[in-house]
């Protein structure tokens, strides 16, 4: 950005973020966004209305009083910004860096309609920062009059439906074992968004405020396997929240897919961001990265995958079915994928991935057309005849979604499951067997780490019903 | 946690170690596996459990140091600990009453067919055990499987012990002589496997192998460890890690385990010193 434009924003328009210089953060994985300066977040909070009927709220999946903490912004007074944020969002300093503003508060903020948007995201980050140390806990007798009765209570996964079931139970006065199947904490938090976008330390902070709360974190136990709902129960827990999460890779089953050198989004970004392979060989996984590195799809995930392979030396090229503005990623990861140089080829979808003794050497790509809008709202794609081309690649890596992982349905067959292979919840977040809630993306496919904070938060509270009403 | 109570060298490169996993010994069942971390820099990796104690609370794991990870692992002292360790994995092997069953194992691999060997016998089966080796000194868990078979048989590349030759011999040989085989277990590197499929195929002998891709998590979340079987992409590590060998696309999964040969030998201190008794290069 220009000078110009930089100072013109600073005066009149939204604040913009600082960032690291894009030839300089493609060497690194330090975090790209380096947050607004205290002028520069107070100004900004002090461009909002005050609607009397916010729409920003009412876009926000867990409505944050985002007037309520603007007010205090515009005054330079963040820990009180905190305190309200705190009041319905255990972890601004997340979400201020990964939700989609764009489509929730931000989308619908009435500045957007001529002008440009209140920054919300990047200041709900800036009141998170500035309060680091003492986070949700500025007031930790916020839910003081509601003392659980001391009983156990167990939280499977450590993503954040967890984290925010796992806080809120906590605060509600239950003794809370959390159970996670990996090394670490954290979900797709700590294996799948890597540093640059979120860094550990965030999410390390918030861990340590859990155990604070006294939460106990138990990792390498794979429910289904290593515990199942026997054991909890005979270990005394009265009931059992799940968040297990959507972790299966979903492949697109088309030629050449287990080639060398073909990864899941998953493998490659686990590989890096929880085993350290760009490391390697300090850290002992490797990973096999060529020089053309190809990504089909356009979440987060993708670009997540993209940045992560051009940090790792890479030229890479998205392969996306529809167009740019389309893509679900944010926005904000989309813009800065481009700033570090990856090419996007658009209404594409590959094919077939072609190999040479084993090992990818390109993909087989078709050109594809967007039609009318489906029941859903989004246009229809349909390939093209006749109109392959090929992309040259040593590396292909499948960034298209996930499922909900099987191991769950093989340890709990009684488990009631929907016809997208989702776990079967109520509106109280109740599943078919009592005192088993569940929340997140296990119930709802992937999703955001809004939604599923809010679930793990409103099935926390469900259990506390569960259990005062038994 | 996962502190090492016991450890063994059984042969040259193998080494045998009791780990406390209460958690893991109270669940695991033949054919099962864990995925360990040997140090805080370390990578995860699998390996079969082959053998378990639920009341004392622990596993035994027999290890192969073939590589960076698997030699950290085995270089753990008694009374140090692995840092991560997660299991049981797997789909537990099938164990019936099938008739006559066998067992074929080379290398490192008797250690993890051991377990099974002993659940087809206490489940009624006649148990025949053929076992493989570059040479006689390379054998272990004899006496473990002896009590488990009905028949053990041997196969030593140089002649040292048993059959000169492959284990696939020795199976050929039980054919020819009329024995009834109902189902064929083959646990050990790839050609081996591959090569006892082959053997079976055409007598329409069930065929079970326990294939060994490379893995990363585990728990079905990141698909390295997919695999060909019958035209399908399956997850080794959830699906199996046991499979009708006749469906498996081997070429494939010994495609796959190459991926990071050239790589791995840019770790320091690597003690890498051929492999699979030789038997890789089958
Ligand atoms: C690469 C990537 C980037 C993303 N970027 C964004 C973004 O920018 N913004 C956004 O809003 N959303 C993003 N998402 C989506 C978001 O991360 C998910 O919606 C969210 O993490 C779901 O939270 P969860 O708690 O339901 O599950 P998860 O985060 O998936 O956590 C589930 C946890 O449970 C553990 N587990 C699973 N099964 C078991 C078991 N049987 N026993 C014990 N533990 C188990 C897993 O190991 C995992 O740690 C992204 C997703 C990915 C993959
Ligand atoms: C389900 C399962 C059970 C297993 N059980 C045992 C066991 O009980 N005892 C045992 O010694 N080993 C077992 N293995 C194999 C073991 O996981 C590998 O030997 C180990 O991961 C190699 O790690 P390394 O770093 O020491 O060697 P590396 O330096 O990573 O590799 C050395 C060589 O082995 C190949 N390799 C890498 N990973 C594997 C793998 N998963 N399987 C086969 N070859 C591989 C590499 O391509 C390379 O050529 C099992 C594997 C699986 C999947
Ligand atoms: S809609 Fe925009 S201007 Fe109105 S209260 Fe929300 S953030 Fe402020
Ligand atoms: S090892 Fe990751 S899915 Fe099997």
């Amino acid at each position: 950005m220009s000078a110009v434009r930089r100072a013109l924003s600073a005066q009149t328009g939204r604040a913009i973020m600082p960032t690291q210089d894009p030839n300089q953060r493609i060497h690194n994985f330090a975090e790209v966004n380096l947050g607004l300066t205290a002028e520069q977040a107070q100004r900004e909070a002090g461009r909002c209305l005050q609607c009397k009927n916010p729409l920003c709220v009412q876009g926000c999946p867990v409505n944050v009083d985002i007037p309520g903490f603007l007010h205090w912004g515009a005054q330079g007074q963040w820990e009180g910004a905190l305190e309200v944020i705190l009041e319905t969002n255990l972890f601004p300093g997340i979400c201020g860096r990964v939700c989609p503003q764009e489509h929730q508060c931000e989308g619908r903020c009435i500045l957007g309609r001529k002008g440009e948007p209140i920054a919300i995201g990047s200041l709900e980050r800036f009141a998170a920062d500035s309060g680091a140390q003492d986070s949700f806990f500025l007031d930790k007798s916020t839910l003081a009059g509601e003392t659980g009765d001391g009983e156990k209570v167990a939280v499977i996964g450590s993503g954040p439906a967890s984290m925010a079931a796992a806080a809120e139970l906590a605060r509600l006065g239950y003794r809370v074992e959390m159970f996670e199947a990996l090394h670490e904490t954290g979900g797709v938090l700590s294996y799948g968004i890597p540093e640059f976008r979120l860094p550990k330390s965030i999410v390390a902070r918030e861990f340590a405020n859990l155990a604070e709360l006294g939460v106990k974190v138990h990792t390498n136990v794979l429910f289904g396997r290593t515990l199942d709902l026997e054991d909890l129960w005979a270990q005394d827990f009265k009931a059992v929240f799940v968040g297990a999460g959507a972790g299966l890779p979903r492949f697109l089953g088309i030629e050449g897919e287990n080639l060398n050198g073909v990864f899941s989004a998953n493998e490659f970004l686990t590989r890096v961001n929880l085993m350290g392979a760009h490391q390697f060989p300090e850290y002992e996984t490797p990973i096999t990265m060529g020089k053309k590195v190809v990504v089909v799809g356009g979440g987060n995930t993708a670009m997540d995958a993209a940045r992560t392979a051009r940090r790792l030396g890479a030229k890479v090229t998205v392969v996306y079915r529809r167009s740019l503005e389309e893509m679900p990623a944010r926005a904000e990861e989309v813009r800065h994928a481009q700033e570090e140089g990856i090419h996007f080829t658009i209404r594409s979808n590959p094919v077939k991935v072609l190999g040479r003794d084993g090992w990818v050497s390109g993909v087989c790509c078709q050109r594809m057309e967007l039609g009318d809008a489906g029941p859903d709202g989004r246009r229809r794609v349909t390939a093209v005849p006749d109109s392959f081309f090929d992309l040259p690649a040593d590396t292909f890596i499948v960034a298209i979604g996930q499922s909900p992982n099987p191991i769950l349905r093989q340890g709990l067959p009684e488990l009631k499951f929907t016809d997208r292979g989702v776990i079967a919840v109520d509106d109280n977040y109740a599943t078919s067997i009592p005192g088993v809630f569940a929340a997140g993306d296990i119930t709802t496919g992937g999703a955001t780490v809004i939604s599923a904070m809010g679930g793990g938060r409103g099935a926390a509270q469900s259990i506390h019903r569960y259990l005062q009403g038994k | 946690m996962f502190e090492i109570v016991a450890k063994k060298q059984l042969s040259n490169q193998i080494w045998q170690l009791d780990i406390h996993a209460p958690l893991v010994a109270a669940k695991a069942r033949p054919g099962q596996f864990v995925v360990v971390r040997a140090h805080d820099k370390g990578e995860r990796i699998p390996l079969s459990i082959s053998d378990f104690d639920s009341q004392a609370g622990h596993i035994t794991l027999v290890v192969q140091a073939i590589g960076h990870s698997t030699t950290d692992l085995v270089s753990l002292e008694v009374g140090e600990k692995a840092a991560d360790l997660l299991g049981p994995l797997g789909t537990p092997a099938e164990i019936d009453n099938f008739g006559t069953v066998v067992c074929v194992a080379g290398g490192v691999a008797t250690a993890i067919i051991y377990p099974e060997a002993r659940a087809f016998q206490q489940a009624g089966n006649k148990v025949i055990t053929l076992l493989g080796a570059r040479s006689a000194d390379l054998f272990f868990y004899e006496d473990e499987l002896r009590q488990c078979s009905d028949e053990v048989r041997y196969a030593t590349e140089d002649g040292s012990r048993g059959k000169q030759g492959f284990v696939t011999e020795l199976l050929q040989e039980l054919i020819d002589a009329g024995e009834q085989i109902d189902r064929v277990v083959a646990i050990g590197p790839v050609p081996m496997m591959r090569a006892v499929c082959e053997l079976t195929r055409p007598y329409q002998i069930k065929t079970v192998v326990s294939l060994n891709p490379i893995m990363v998590d585990g728990t079905g979340m990141c698909g390295a460890c997919r695999v060909e079987v019958g035209g399908e992409t399956r997850f080794c590590c959830t699906d199996g890690p046991e499979f009708d060998g006749h469906l498996v696309d081997f070429a494939a999964l010994q495609n796959r385990s190459r991926q990071y040969q050239n790589l791995e030998e840019k770790i320091p201190h690597h003690h890498s010193n051929g492999g699979c008794a030789g038997q890789c290069q089958q």
